[in-house]
């Protein structure tokens, strides 16, 4: 028998790492479910299960092991972000449809746990605000106070999708605002006068971004990150974001606007440090963060959707073998030669 | 005392599991029934063995002898007989076995008379010589000849030596009671490492978690008035890894691919080493024992000095193992293996058994797909990337994991260890090194067997030339004389003025005594070899004795008198041919 050393093993495994990243995500969770109501709740479950029936599937089908791939965790981890990423109320199928897609397509077409080359709920986000835009931006109205029951007819298509449902998300509005404005707006009349803002962005969505930076800070000190691409993806759309801002404050939001806004802290601690899809040096991390950063402004602030967050990483993702090919580190003996 | 440490990347921190050992003092082994000694037992050429069954040997008595530069002897851990030297299983992964001397021991434990060496006075040749031929390697793990290790290397400076006494494998303590019971001989040994290299520096690394090791060698340094520096490493896998030792004392980083650590002008030696240097320099002992650790799933975990060649089931018994134990592993648990059979014997490289059981060594789970989460990467210490090295490894893409640098893996486990996928990466990239130089062997002989070819081709073309040769030159001679000839006969019938025919009168009757000479030459041909025959005896005829020599002219005689043959000595055709 070949020897099979070392005996001692790290007590470490995927479900374990998986669990840490939903355990990370659970302060994002509660400050969004204090702002939107339990809907977010419903809708976690609502993808959480449908993740796991269609992971079920796949693996039944691919014929392999159910309890073992089952029980890693990494399609919760996907449903969870196509949950925090899609709207809140967007109807039930919507969401069932994005998982599915991210599930069969994006992970399991392209070969299973670690082999896709595109993060599955970025892929999910695109398609379903590809195919269903009206859908995917019609965001809750702030101050539209909903109970459990009203959110889930909502959510299960049995009661009308009323106008204070189609609320645009912060960053939307404001880019909606300034275009519309022609000039006649400027970022801090539009801060201060409309109760859709908070103090820096949107109003409770700054704790949401919070919660996400606390939770990621704690997935870094667990390890389970690097601060490579976090750092950078906030670095990079900092330093965009505070160039256009000091070029003009009047049209251009300020550097903690954009990063409190969108997908910012979630796509920075919790989508562009998806390892399956990005990069895996050093400095690949820090292009890889720092691309993602830069298209997710670009898009968001000069493109035509709501948020970049998506397409940024997905670009990226495109790109990440190539980075990681050019920028192998030298190895143990070699730096002076490399 | 006070010195800048350097860090080396990656590395991991697995449980100690070293006070279950290290609390008592280093015990004796009992002497075995018998002592399997395994003739290949280092790094080089396999020594040739000097004795055979039956013989008596001597404690400390040479038994194989070494092969090359790259090689040490072998003896005899005790007096005794030899058995038998036969193919035994060795104690190596592989589980092939490899000619041992067997050895039963008398009991006597009797010295051959020991002869040590004046370091200091003698040729540093000779001193290499009599390191070799007391058998003494590095103890350390590789088991590399010790003397071959002591010449600095052409035009590059000997700054550090490093002594080597960090241990840190998990479960492991043998260095750890050496250096804390023998601290004064390690040190003497380094001195004689140190005039022979005459480095700039010597230091010895000790891991910090060995705090009596430490203070120990510090009071043997000191009590020899000794230049040398002891420095507490920190605890960190695999900080004992000889290039890992050197670049957190020296901060150089030997490449993977510089096969001796000398031309970067530094060495490295383990304290057993220096230690069983010491007592052959000094004593004029070779290396017939060494300190071992038993520990794991056993009652009395414990260091003892053992015989080489003691077979591990009768040392495990001392320890007592737990009744579920289940393999013994020899070395530590990162890079050690489970013996192919409990009576393997300890060779010069055995530091270590544990005794396995499921308890502290569980089963391994399934093994997942890699997510590249890169904590394989983080971990290792020679900073090679072990996901992409596996991917390609998995993929048989042989040549892609060479540009990933897998040679530089010193497969000391970390990757493996860290592995939330569980993948056993270490033995991914055994199995792609072992390819690779299969590969290259097979390479290496189509090579050889194309440039025969090519040799043989040419060579038949050149013979096939030649032939042509010599054939054109012999017809062109014959044509030439039958022009001769012709012009001869012409001359003698025709114009006999004619200025070519030199001997006309003797034309026509030369024809006849060519053929005259050429019957003769066949019959003297015929007459030489009927002689040859003649002469030609029976082998087996030769140096009989009188009785044999009568039987067989009586036999003769018999035979004669049968009218079998002919009453002539002629031997039989069968016999002639020969």
């Amino acid at each position: 028998m070949f020897a099979p050393a070392p005996f001692l093993l790290k007590d470490a495994s995927v479900s374990q790492v998986m669990i840490q990243v939903c355990v990370a995500l659970i302060p994002g969770i509660a400050a969004y479910a204090s702002l939107v109501g339990p809907a977010i709740l419903v809708q976690l479950v609502i993808a959480t299960l449908s993740a796991l029936l269609a992971e079920a599937v796949m693996l039944k089908l691919r014929g392999k092991p159910l309890a073992l791939f089952l029980t890693d965790g990494s399609a919760i981890v996907t449903a969870w972000l196509i949950a925090l990423t899609f709207p809140p109320l967007a109807p039930w199928w919507l969401v069932v449809t994005g998982t599915a897609f991210a599930v069969v397509v994006a992970k399991h077409l392209y070969g299973g746990l670690g082999q896709n080359p595109f993060n599955p709920a970025m892929v999910a986000f695109a398609v379903c605000i590809v195919a269903f835009p009206a859908l995917m931006s019609q965001w809750p109205s702030v101050g539209l106070q909903l109970g459990l029951i009203d959110q889930m007819n909502i959510i299960l298509g049995w009661a009308p999708r009323v106008d204070a449902l189609s609320g645009a998300t912060p960053l939307d509005a404001m880019k909606t605002a300034l275009k519309l404005g022609e000039g006649s707006f400027d970022v801090s009349t539009l801060l201060a006068n409309q109760d859709i803002y908070g103090n820096f962005a949107g109003r409770g969505w700054e704790w949401v971004a919070g919660g996400y930076l606390l939770g990621g800070l704690w997935l870094w000190h667990r390890q389970l990150i690097t601060w490579h691409v976090p750092l950078a993806f906030v670095g990079s759309l900092s330093l965009i974001s505070g160039a256009l801002w000091l070029y003009n404050p009047a049209q251009f939001a300020s550097p903690l606007f954009h990063l409190l806004s969108g997908g910012a802290m979630l796509g920075a601690f919790f989508i562009a440090t998806d390892p399956v899809s990005g990069c895996t040096t050093p400095r690949g991390k820090l292009i890889f963060g720092a691309g993602c950063g830069l298209l997710a402004y670009i898009i968001r602030v000069f493109g035509g959707y709501p948020d970049g967050v998506a397409f940024a990483v997905l670009l990226m993702n495109l790109s990440a073998p190539v980075i990681d090919l050019l920028t192998q580190p030298p190895v143990f003996g070699m730096k002076d030669k490399a | 005392m006070l010195m800048n440490l350097f860090k080396f990347k990656g590395g991991v921190k697995p449980p100690s599991n070293k006070l279950q050992s290290n609390h008592l003092p280093i015990a004796q082994a009992p002497m075995p029934s018998r002592l399997i000694v395994p003739l290949h037992q280092s790094i080089g050429g396999t020594p040739r063995p000097i004795v055979a069954a039956g013989d008596h040997v001597l404690k400390g008595q040479m038994i194989g002898q070494a092969d090359g530069w790259i090689s040490a002897a072998v003896h005899a851990p005790t007096s005794g007989t030899v058995l038998e030297v036969a193919m035994h299983v060795r104690p190596h992964p592989s589980g092939l076995d490899s000619l041992c001397v067997v050895i039963e021991p008398d009991g006597k434990d009797e010295w051959i008379t020991r002869t040590p060496i004046n370091h200091k006075a003698a040729e540093p040749a000779d001193v290499f010589h009599h390191l070799q031929q007391c058998g003494i390697v590095g103890l350390g793990g590789a088991g590399f000849p010790a003397h071959g290790k002591l010449t600095p290397s052409k035009g590059v400076a000997m700054d550090e030596l490093i002594i080597n006494g960090a241990e840190c494998e998990p479960f492991i303590t043998c260095d750890d009671l050496l250096m804390r019971e023998r601290a004064d001989e390690v040190v003497r040994g380094i001195a004689v490492f140190r005039d022979l290299l005459q480095p700039k520096k010597v230091l010895i690394g000790i891991e910090d978690n060995k705090p009596e090791a430490i203070a120990a060698m510090r009071a043997a340094v000191d009590a020899q008035n000794e230049p040398f520096s002891v420095v507490a490493v920190p605890t960190l896998y695999p900080a004992g890894g000889a290039k890992q030792l050197i670049r957190v004392l020296t901060g150089k980083e030997v490449p993977g691919s510089m096969r001796s650590t000398a031309d970067m002008g530094v060495q490295v030696f383990n304290v057993g080493t220096a230690y069983s240097a010491w007592r052959a320099v000094a004593y004029g002992e070779p290396l017939v024992s060494r300190i071992l650790t038993i520990t794991g799933n056993v009652h009395a975990p414990r260091n003892y000095e053992v015989l080489i060649g003691t077979p591990m089931d009768e040392l495990l018994a001392l320890a007592q193992p737990h009744p579920d134990t289940d393999g013994i592993l020899m070395g530590g648990p990162m890079m050690g293996f489970l013996v192919p059979n409990p009576q393997v014997p300890v060779v010069k490289t055995t530091n270590c058994l544990i005794a396995h059981d499921d308890r502290l060594f569980p089963p391994k789970a399934p093994e997942m797909p890699c997510i590249r989460c890169g904590a394989c990467a983080r971990a290792c210490p020679h900073e090679l990337q072990p996901f992409e090295m596996y991917w390609f490894a998995r993929a048989k893409n042989f040549g892609k994991t060479q540009e990933y640098n897998i040679f530089d893996c010193i497969e000391c486990g970390c990757c493996s260890y860290v592995c939330p996928s569980r993948i056993p990466l270490v033995q991914y990239f055994r199995f792609a090194k072992s390819e690779i130089w299969a590969r290259e062997r097979e390479k290496n002989a189509a090579d050889q067997a194309k440039a025969r070819f090519e040799f043989k081709q040419y060579r038949e073309e050149r013979e096939k030339a030649d032939k042509a040769e010599k054939l054109a030159k012999a017809a062109a001679a014959q044509a030439a004389k039958k022009a001769a000839e012709a012009a001869a006969a012409a001359a003698a019938e025709g114009d006999a003025t004619a200025p070519a025919s030199a001997a006309p009168d003797a034309a026509s009757p030369t024809v006849n005594p060519e053929k005259d000479a050429k019957r003769a030459t066949i019959e003297a041909a015929m007459a030489r070899a009927k002689a040859q025959r003649e002469a030609v005896q029976p082998k087996n005829v030769d140096n009989l004795t009188p009785e044999q020599q009568q039987a067989a002219a009586e036999i003769e005689a018999r035979r004669v008198a049968a009218h079998l043959v002919e009453p002539e000595p002629v031997a039989p055709p069968s016999e002639k041919s020969e």
